[in-house]
């Protein structure tokens, strides 16, 4: 009987589930709807904490990669059928793949910023998001306001749709406050006379050399983090922008003039993982992410017995995570290959 | 013939005492309304056109039930047929009797017990063309048409869906009882008229007469000793009826013939609880047709809705968090059949218990115009409000208009906003909001503007109502038809399938419905919606409640949102930021205002 299994989504987790599965010699059809492989982390420049280049941590995700692993790329699922032996998975393409098991690993979605129209994302010329600064770092481009110049003052707004049940999401996204930390100190080093403000409710440096990040954002780079949350945003007639806040350390509300405005933008449930969810009738968290079966016990099962979910497609996560979390899964997958080999 | 007998008495005790209730409440509440009120009052009583036109409203509303009848026939029938029904039996009893009596100086009680004093042997039932025969067929026709609405009264306890209703006020035991006397009346008259005819042989009409034959034929006790009896229960429900009403809800129709006289005087509701709203409270008669509409049902909240916050008031007993649970829509306002402003009700509470609580505004900024706002003599003073500011493609709209039309204006509120204080003042804060509603007059006067617009309803409201400024205010919406018609803005692109939101404060708060309609028409194709204009729902946004979870108002929006979808729209129009925003966050679809859209359609 023919065993291969279909992961959905190749960004890190696919592709290291993948390449996990292959090491066991187990037949891996990988499908991935955008044209190259990666996900997310192809389009980060430098990563958190250590600040390693991203595309070091893609090329060894590919080099994982054996001839056992079939990519399709460019192409999304249409339509997903349970069979007696497991899945029958139509492609856009009219391709059809038998499947023993299936792995979802189609990841999250960037919050829209415009949703937050306060802040004025696609309204004022220089308000950016997160990822577009990691574009412009990638880039190499100067960093720089609309009309050309190098910005003064930057200000980095924390939790854009995250921890706001205005937007309807309250969850944390983990992953941006030490990303605000790192893009600060990069903007430092590019331009040291620019003058850094981070405005958050609360820094949660949780992991491992993080806490050290934002000793050195403030320590070597002066980089002022004011706790507050921002309320809205104004553009001058020059372009420069408006923010409006409250400084809830000293309780005054707080009025700044800054040249460029960076929106710290969330993880949202992505809408590929959508279609999955209910072509297979899964269960959401409150959140809108897919709920595994068990947080302690069954993090990489789902309710239906040969669907695995593994990496951002369960919530926020950064790579070191998302990474052990696919190792796990691909164990997890192969177990189950296993038992219905046997029985 | 003395027409007397013991069993008037309970009916005639009860009709004096309770003309000295309601006498007495009458008296008090006219007491109690200030000095130039009661000028007002005494001059109204005197202006012949103004009492007619009260006396005309008392008839349609008290006694038609013009407005129920709008709203659900079978309502309107049941209560017209028991008013109207009732008074002309009163009214054609009296005619009735005086054609027996001769007199014009009959007891109260005569007319109402008149088939218990005259047995008119001389008319046979069927001669309707003799004048007691015209009266013995009205009188029974009219009777009918009493019980017919006292049959759809008692249906309507079990099934008041079939009444336009989902869900019915509950009753108070006072009402209990008066509701039981009141049901008893029209039977135990209809059973002692027609034992009296069918003991007699005669006087009775089309209905009591073979009534009363067939009921003197089956009944075994002497008929002339039941019919005794029933006229005894005939006069105790008269009578307990009436004792009772000062305490039960009935007791809102003597009041409501006090509130529409109180409006036609013109007499002014104040911001205080005062004799005013005191009859307002009164007038309330728990019909419940405020409870359907209001939105909080949607968000599982059933303990606040007008008719049990007035109950509240009424009772002196009213939770602050009841006060406070109300999103001052004005739905229930719009339906009230009484026309009880129970918005304005809500407010006065509010305004009771939290305008006393202290504020500091020190870090107001100072009001005068800052660098580069210089004032437009003549021009155009533009506010776009503290909503706005969170959707400043709304500000970035109406300034792109104002540009393209060439108008001179300046804005307020670009560098510092104050709020227009409408926020404050529905939240009871009256005094609070005057320190805004002072530092903002001032900057309008600085201005020497000429109109001030406004892209907010709310401020719009607040401006209209409590600014008294010496200068035009305009909604955006008004403003930018104004420059439509006067050609100032050429609109070219054309936007397929458009469903506008009414706001509430635009809507219902300040009668706006035509103005937007008509701009929307000359850039987009409108689609039909569920409820819309007057019975527009609230978005759910409404800064009028603070004490409700963002779940139940997410609630309240999404069923908003999806009367606005009926027709699959492509875009959602509204005039307000804050319906804006909050439909934002559930919307499928863009939702944009009113002047981002003209925007759009200005070419070039
Ligand atoms: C601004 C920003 C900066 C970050 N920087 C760092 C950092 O420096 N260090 C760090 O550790 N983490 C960082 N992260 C977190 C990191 O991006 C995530 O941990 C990682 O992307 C999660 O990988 P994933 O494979 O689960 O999801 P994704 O990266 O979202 O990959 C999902 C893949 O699935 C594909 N897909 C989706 N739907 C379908 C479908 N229906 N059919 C086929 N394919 C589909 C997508 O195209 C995508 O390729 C950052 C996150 C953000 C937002
Ligand atoms: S990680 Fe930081 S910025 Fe991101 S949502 Fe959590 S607290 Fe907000
Ligand atoms: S407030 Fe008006 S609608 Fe509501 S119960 Fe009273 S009379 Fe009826
Ligand atoms: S104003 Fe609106 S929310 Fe308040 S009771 Fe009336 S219908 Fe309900």
């Amino acid at each position: 009987m023919n065993k291969q299994v279909v992961v959905i989504g190749a960004g890190v987790a696919g592709l290291t589930v993948a390449g996990a599965l292959a090491e066991q010699n187990i037949k891996v059809i990988l499908i991935e709807k955008e044209a190259q492989t990666g996900g997310h982390v192809r389009n980060w420049d430098r990563l958190f904490p250590s600040r390693r280049h991203g595309s070091e941590v893609m090329d060894f995700l590919d080099s994982n990669l054996t001839k056992q692993v079939d990519i399709r790329r460019g192409v999304t699922v249409s339509s997903i059928v349970r069979t007696q032996n497991g899945f029958k998975v139509t492609l856009a393409n009219d391709d059809e793949i038998d499947a023993a098991c299936l792995i979802l690993s189609t990841g999250f979605q960037l919050f829209n910023a415009a949703k937050k129209e306060e802040y004025g994302y696609g309204i004022y010329d220089n308000v950016i998001t997160s990822a577009e600064l990691e574009s412009i770092f990638k880039s190499g481009k100067e960093i720089a306001t609309k009309n050309g110049k190098n910005p003064e003052r930057v200000a980095f707004i924390h939790c854009v749709g995250s921890r706001d049940e205005k937007v309807g999401n309250l969850y944390c996204s983990k992953v941006c406050c030490v990303t605000g930390v790192k893009q600060a100190i990069e903007i430092k080093e590019i331009l040291p006379h620019c003058e850094v403000f981070s405005f958050y409710m609360d820094l949660r440096m949780y992991d491992r050399n993080f806490e050290e990040l934002y000793y050195e954002a403030q320590q070597k780079w002066g980089v002022n983090f004011i706790r507050g949350r921002l309320s809205e945003c104004a553009e001058n007639p020059d372009h420069t922008l408006i923010i409006k806040t409250e400084d809830t350390l000293t309780g005054k509300p707080l009025k700044m003039t800054v040249d460029l405005v960076v929106l710290l933008v969330g993880f949202t449930p992505s809408a590929g993982t959508g279609e999955i969810v209910k072509m297979l009738g899964l269960k959401t968290g409150q959140d809108g992410f897919i709920a595994s079966a068990d947080e302690h016990f069954l993090d990489n099962n789902t309710d239906i017995p040969g669907v695995f979910v593994t990496g951002a497609v369960k919530g926020p996560a950064c790579i070191v995570n998302t990474i052990a979390d696919a190792r796990a899964t691909a164990q997890q997958a192969a177990k189950y290959l296993f038992t219905l080999k046997t029985g | 013939m003395i027409n007397f007998n013991l069993f008037v008495l309970p009916f005639s005790l009860g009709l004096i005492y309770l003309l000295i209730a309601i006498g007495k409440s009458w008296y008090l509440w006219i007491k109690a309304l200030p000095a130039h009120d009661k000028v007002k009052l005494k001059a109204g009583i005197r202006h012949p056109q103004l009492m007619l036109g009260a006396i005309r409203e008392v008839f349609m509303e008290g006694l038609i039930h013009r407005k129920m009848w709008l709203r659900n026939p079978l309502m309107g029938y049941m209560h017209t047929s028991f008013a109207l029904g009732w008074f002309l039996l009163i009214v054609l009893g009296n005619i009735e009797s005086r054609f027996y009596s001769g007199t014009h100086l009959n007891a109260p009680y005569y007319p109402i017990f008149l088939k218990f004093f005259i047995h008119d042997k001389l008319v046979i039932f069927f001669e309707v063309y003799t004048v007691p025969g015209i009266f013995r067929f009205l009188m029974d026709f009219i009777l009918l048409f009493v019980l017919s609405g006292l049959f759809l009264a008692i249906i309507k306890r079990q099934k008041s869906k079939w009444f336009g209703m989902k869900r019915a006020a509950e009753y108070q035991l006072t009402d209990q009882i008066s509701l039981i006397c009141l049901w008893m009346i029209f039977p135990m008259r209809l059973l002692a008229e027609s034992y009296t005819a069918g003991y007699y042989g005669s006087g009775g009409g089309f209905m009591t007469q073979p009534l009363g034959g067939f009921l003197v034929s089956i009944t075994p006790l002497p008929s002339d000793f039941i019919a005794y009896t029933m006229w005894w229960g005939y006069s105790l429900a008269l009578g307990i009826f009436f004792i009772t009403l000062p305490y039960s809800r009935y007791m809102h129709i003597p009041t409501e013939i006090l509130l529409i006289f109180f409006r036609h005087c013109a007499i002014q509701p104040r911001k205080w609880h005062s004799a005013f709203s005191d009859v307002e409270v009164h007038a309330c008669s728990r019909c419940g047709v405020c409870i359907d509409v209001c939105q909080l049902n949607d968000a599982g909240i059933t303990d606040s809705q007008a008719v049990y916050f007035i109950r509240g008031v009424r009772d002196q007993y009213v939770p602050d968090e009841i006060s406070r649970k109300c999103l001052v829509c004005g739905r229930c306002q719009e339906v009230c059949p009484v026309g009880i402003r129970t918005d304005s009700l809500r407010l006065i509470k509010r305004r009771e218990l939290f305008s006393s609580q202290p504020s500091d505004y020190s870090f107001l900024p100072t009001a005068s115009l800052s660098r580069g706002e210089s004032p437009r003599q003549g021009g155009v003073a533009y506010f776009a409000g503290c909503m706005s500011h969170l959707t400043p493609s709304i500000i970035r709209a109406m300034k792109g208009i104002m540009e393209k039309a060439g108008i001179n204006y300046v804005q307020i509120d670009e560098n510092r906003s104050i709020c227009c204080g409408r926020p404050l003042m529905i939240a009871g804060k009256d005094r609070q909001a005057n320190d805004l509603i002072t530092a903002n007059k001032e900057l309008i006067r600085q201005t020497k503007a000429e109109l001030l617009v406004t892209s907010c309803p709310i401020c719009y409201r607040v401006f209209r109502e409590e600014y008294t400024l010496p200068i035009r205010v305009q909604h955006h919406t008004q403003f930018i038809l104004d420059l439509v018609k006067s050609g100032r803005i050429p609109l070219q692109a054309h936007f397929k399938k458009v469903a506008y939101h009414d706001p509430c404060d635009l809507g219902r708060g300040s009668r706006i419905y035509s103005a937007p309609r008509e701009v929307l028409a000359k850039v987009a194709d409108l689609v039909p919606v569920i409820n819309e204009c007057s019975d527009a729902l609230c978005c759910g946004g409404s800064l009028g409640i603070l004490n409700v979870s963002q779940q139940q108002r997410d609630e309240m929006t999404k069923i908003s949102l999806s009367t606005l979808m009926k027709e699959q729209p492509e875009i959602l129009v509204t005039a307000c930021p804050l319906c804006k925003k909050t439909f934002s966050k559930h919307a499928e679809i863009e939702v944009k205002d009113i002047a981002e859209l003209v925007y759009k359609a200005i070419p070039g």
